[in-house]
């Protein structure tokens, strides 16, 4: 039986306030912590939220969403690569943002 | 008393505008969904409190949202507009070919004939159905797959499926408008095509037997006469008699046969109502005069609208889902502009007031006469 472990994920405003969740959402993942695991588990349990971080027709990371954890950018990181332990021990979060834009 | 429910959507939120049948005091409610562009939001006539909501952005990409209640509570629903298969390739810009890619629904048309059923006019053009209330969609790919697709190309704003009319009898038969590939007519619920654009001349594509390649900006028809359909293009202002058949100009003595909107009177069906913008590169009202046209023959001969609205230094734009009639015994017109005001007449147009100004750019207006 594959462990499971909660993983701290931070959400951006628009979407926290779309499906009602706080700041952190805690996403239960089991087996292999990546970045697609979490997402997908996450977009499982809140399906709302489908196709607003990832496109609907190819799952790629929309383009003004990215990835961050341990204050590093995981935007263009391999999306099945294992997440850093410090966000695995839920020490620290996994973030997605929307990506500042504007002028 | 019934009651008026004037429904806009904007760049940066959805508003719902309440008022009774006088139509003079109104009520604003909103930003709902704030920030986010709203292309369209849409009641249906057979449950009026069932409203849905096109909501877009660049960050989040399309979410659809659904109210029970009038507005009060939303929930999401299906986003998931995939399309049929393999979606093939269409002209882009510079002639090369480019493939089918979703970007947002544009147009969300609840039916008249059923109250689950919806449909949902998306960019890049095609046609989506729902018959669960928005709760899953599947598209009616007979439009996307007809012959002439491949030489589809999109005006300036995209390549969108923008215009969704129902018989208001016949369930089978649906009228489509896509820019800029033209008005298409299904007479077997959404099966099969038929390009309707004979007469329609489109500055480089004068031949008028060309079926497809012109920018339709909007259609409209009265249910009482369904045969009868008008249409505003990037120029001219058409009308056909025979659902679509072969079109005939009806731009007449209008200052500029360039225009997005076109709505017919809930009552008159040869009373027809349209915007007329300067040219289209500038996209203002001619000489800074914001004026609603308004025919009583059907289109050739109009007449200008005025009282009430701004004439002079007045330079905003009318967006092609911007102009709704209600049915009220006295028919209201309303027309949303992209400097965010709301102006209402409640007379058939022959005076206004702005019912709400100072909002964000308006993308679409509706209403709803509420019994």
């Amino acid at each position: 039986m594959n462990a499971t472990v909660t993983i701290r994920v931070v959400l951006p405003a628009p979407l926290r306030t779309m499906v009602g969740l706080d700041r952190e959402v805690d996403v239960t993942v089991e087996g292999e912590v990546t970045q697609r695991t979490v997402l997908d588990v996450l977009e499982r349990d809140h399906p709302a939220l489908l196709g607003t971080i990832r496109g609907r027709a190819d799952g790629r990371r929309r383009a003004f969403i990215r990835f961050f954890a341990c204050e590093e950018d995981l935007s263009h990181e391999d999306p099945d690569s294992p997440l850093p332990e410090a966000v695995v021990a839920g020490r620290e979060p996994y973030i997605v943002l929307g990506a500042m834009a504007g002028g | 008393m019934s009651g008026t429910r004037v429904l806009v959507g904007t760049r940066k939120g959805a508003f719902i505008l309440t008022s009774d049948e006088a139509r003079e005091e109104w009520t604003v409610d909103g930003p709902h969904f704030p920030g986010a562009e709203i292309y369209h939001l849409k009641g249906s006539p057979l449950d009026p409190d069932r409203i849905y909501v096109s909501q877009s952005s660049g960050w989040f990409g399309q979410v659809i949202h659904r109210s029970d209640d009038g507005g009060a509570t939303w929930a999401t629903k299906d986003n998931d507009f995939t399309y049929d298969g393999v979606p093939g390739e269409h002209q882009w810009y510079d002639g090369t070919l480019r493939p089918w890619e979703f970007t947002r629904v544009w147009h969300l048309e609840p039916s008249v004939h059923d109250a689950d059923t919806v449909y949902a006019g998306v960019e890049d053009a095609a046609l989506f159905k729902s018959t669960d209330g928005g709760e899953s969609w599947s598209e009616l790919s007979g439009l996307r797959r007809h012959d002439t697709g491949p030489q589809w190309q999109p005006g300036a704003g995209g390549m969108c499926l923008h215009t969704i009319l129902e018989h208001p009898t016949d369930p089978q038969r649906l009228y489509v408008a896509i820019s800029a590939a033209g008005a298409f007519r299904t007479d077997d619920g959404g099966e099969t095509w038929l390009p309707i654009n004979k007469g329609l001349r489109s500055g480089e594509i004068p031949d008028e037997d060309s079926e497809v390649g012109h920018c339709v900006h909007h259609l409209d028809l009265h249910p009482s006469n369904p045969d009868v359909l008008y249409m505003q293009k990037h120029w001219d202002v058409m009308r056909s008699k025979d659902a679509g058949d072969s079109w005939q100009e009806v731009s007449g003595n209008l200052p500029s046969d360039f225009g997005f909107v076109i709505a017919v009177h809930a009552h008159e069906p040869e009373t027809i109502y349209v915007v007329p913008i300067e040219s289209d590169i500038h996209h203002v009202p001619p000489e800074g005069r914001l004026r609603v046209y308004r025919s009583r023959t059907g289109g050739e001969e109009w007449e200008a609208l005025t009282e009430g609205l701004p004439q002079e230094n007045c330079y905003v734009n009318v967006l092609r889902d911007a102009m709704a009639v209600d049915d009220h015994d006295s028919c209201g017109v309303y027309v949303g502009t992209t400097g965010g005001q709301v102006y209402a007449s409640h007379d058939s147009g022959d005076s206004w007031t702005a019912i709400v100004r100072d909002l964000p750019a308006v993308l679409s207006v509706e209403v709803q006469t509420l019994s």
